[in-house]
């Protein structure tokens, strides 16, 4: 199915938002990694034809952006921060968690599919160091015990409770 | 008691605030939007901000009245407003909390920007990590359509201001504003060569701001209490306001900290962060985000205000202050700042995108005790041929931590290279070939 087919009224919307069709480019990647968790070739080549770009500009594009997958990731993508702000509260520590209890290093995917890791740059949660993101979700202040019940709860459910919600940190001023 | 009034944090400090529109109008919001559309002249709304001496807080620290005030009066075609929501400077988590707690806040105060400067439409470009953060700004932009504070015809005044979210994908550079404007046209995130500025070229070649979230979230407060309250807190007269300091690293306490601009950096860590995390003293700190340059204890009474630290040697950027305790190794926390813009340099000037890659590779080496006292001169060299060479200030950025780092603990790299030495781990490889 193509996109235009599946996304009609959403592929609709974003292109009402925007006065010049390439800065859809962008949100229609997004939509077209929805799904697969990664962009194929077949969908940038539809995104040029839907914004009258070549596809040359479209693959450009897609490739300058670390969020924007062009091969298949895990079911869960875990995204350590090791930037320094994480590295002085220990994020080497939890990239050697993970390591230890998934197998594998980062840029790696487990046998199954479920997990892949990666080590990335800074994600805007340094006061809440160490973190990772999984997929959407924000885990802050990591401990091996969260990091346990997380990859426990992402097996069983899918998801975690243990994920952010609004940030505020410290949670008063004293 | 906070000793200092909260501003921008204020309403997220109250027991069960939930950033929701009700919650948001109890407590005074969007009173500044009604009592300004259409009552006071954009011109003039222009010009208190320009009174209250309000800078930009995404790290330049341009003042926000006169950036505005650079748009072509007589042009007739359309304006836009991006709010930059793209925070990526290591060691700032401001902007996050801001639009994740009190959104309206934020889109108030693009609302009042939008007027002040004419335009009709404003993008929020957020850092595509910050998926909650996003849904979260537009279920309150949303809410704002709904109740009328959004959209044609905002409060029956015939003002239009649409606003959309636009995720970016995972860029640092798209925090620069040029860049950020061709990520928004759906390119690669490359900065513009300047002239010509936003201001007449911008947005689709149109007279474009670029303004920080926490810049634009200042505004209802400038237009509902003047520009003369707002002037009076911090350091007069060049550094009004308060910063939402972000305080990370090796404190006890690490987190958002608004205080008026002029605190000095012992109060802000010993006092309001809790202090050291352990009995190990506090060693070195970044004043500003991963850009700016490493300071000592010796400057711990140095004010944070954008005057007081550019005279201490840094600056005071996004007011992310990083700080580490005794321990920690300079060279070390140089290579990983060093990595983080290797990764990140866009890939544009020459200068950059080749001398990140060195800068690492010289780094690594020397922290893998395989360094040799050249490596130091090397290091020096490749700095003073980035900086001041690139199209943006990234250049200029990324050498601060190797520079600041060998200004203040030179024999720390110097230690590291005589272990190499000493255990004669060196080869005898040409200079050519060792990167």
């Amino acid at each position: 199915m193509t996109l235009s087919e599946k996304y009609k009224d959403e592929i609709a919307e974003i292109l009402s938002r925007y006065p010049v069709k390439r800065s859809a480019l962008i949100p229609l990647l997004y939509l077209a990694q929805r799904e697969p968790g990664y962009v194929t070739e077949a969908a940038m080549t539809e995104i040029a034809g839907l914004l009258k770009l070549t596809p040359p500009q479209v693959y450009e594009t897609a490739t300058f952006y670390t969020m924007l997958n062009l091969k298949k990731v895990g079911t869960h993508h875990i995204q350590v921060c090791k930037s320094l702000m994480c590295a002085l509260v220990g994020s080497d520590t939890v990239i050697g968690w993970i390591k230890t209890k998934l197998g594998i290093a980062p840029g790696e995917t487990t046998a199954d599919g479920l997990f892949t890791l990666t080590a990335v740059e800074c994600l805007a949660a340094c006061g809440t160091a160490p973190m990772m993101q999984i997929n959407d979700d924000y885990y802050e202040r990591l401990t091996e015990e969260k990091v346990d019940k997380i990859l426990a709860d992402l097996r069983t459910a899918g998801t975690s409770p243990l994920k952010s919600g609004p940030y505020m940190w410290p949670e008063s001023t004293r | 008691m906070p000793k200092h009034e909260l501003v921008l944090l204020k309403n997220m400090m109250q027991p069960g605030y939930t950033g929701s529109l009700a919650d948001y109008e109890k407590a005074g919001g969007y009173q500044a939007l009604r009592n300004t559309l259409g009552k006071i002249a954009p011109t003039d709304v222009t010009t208190t901000v320009m009174k209250s001496g309000l800078r930009g807080r995404g790290g330049a620290g341009f003042p926000t009245g006169v950036k505005w005030g650079f748009l072509p009066k007589d042009y007739q075609g359309p304006r836009y407003l991006c709010c930059n929501a793209d925070e990526s400077e290591p060691g700032t988590f401001k902007d996050r909390q801001l639009m994740e707690r009190d959104p309206h806040q934020v889109l108030e105060g693009i609302v009042l920007a939008c007027y002040a400067i004419n335009a009709e439409s404003a993008y929020i470009y957020i850092r595509g990590e910050m998926v909650l953060g996003s849904k979260i700004l537009e279920r309150a932009i949303g809410e704002a359509r709904a109740a009328g504070y959004i959209g044609k015809n905002i409060l029956g005044t015939g003002i239009t201001v649409d606003v959309w979210v636009h995720r970016g994908a995972g860029a640092y550079i798209c925090g620069e504003e040029t860049a950020l404007l061709e990520s928004l046209e759906g390119k690669r995130g490359l900065p513009r060569v300047k002239p010509p500025f936003p201001a007449t070229h911008g947005l689709y070649n149109k007279p474009t701001v670029v303004n920080n979230v926490e810049t634009l979230a200042n505004l209802p407060h400038i237009l509902s209490r003047g520009p003369e309250w707002f002037a009076s807190i911090g350091s007069p007269p060049k550094s009004t306001g308060t910063r939402v300091f972000c305080v990370s690293g090796h404190v006890k306490r690490p987190g958002n900290y608004e205080l008026p601009m002029g605190v000095t950096i012992r109060e802000l860590v010993f006092e309001h962060a809790g202090g050291m995390r352990s009995d190990k003293p506090l060693k070195a700190f970044i004043p500003g985000g991963a850009s700016a340059p490493f300071l000592t204890p010796d400057h711990l009474d140095v004010k944070l205000d954008f005057e007081s630290v550019a005279a201490a040697g840094s600056m005071l950027g996004s007011g992310g202050v990083t700080v580490m305790e005794e321990g920690t190794s300079m060279v070390w926390a140089a290579l990983r700042l060093m990595e983080f813009f290797y990764h990140e340099s866009c890939g544009k000037c020459s200068p950059c995108r080749e001398g990140s890659s060195w800068l690492v590779q010289t780094m690594r080496r020397i922290m893998a005790r395989r360094g040799q006292m050249q490596d130091l001169e090397t290091l020096t060299d490749l700095c003073k041929n980035i900086a001041g060479r690139t199209v943006c200030a990234f250049g200029d950025a990324e050498v601060s931590p190797i520079m600041s780092t060998l200004k203040h603990w030179r024999h720390e790299y110097v230690t590291l290279i005589h272990e190499a030495e000493a255990a004669n781990l060196i080869r005898p490889e040409s200079m050519g070939t060792r990167h």
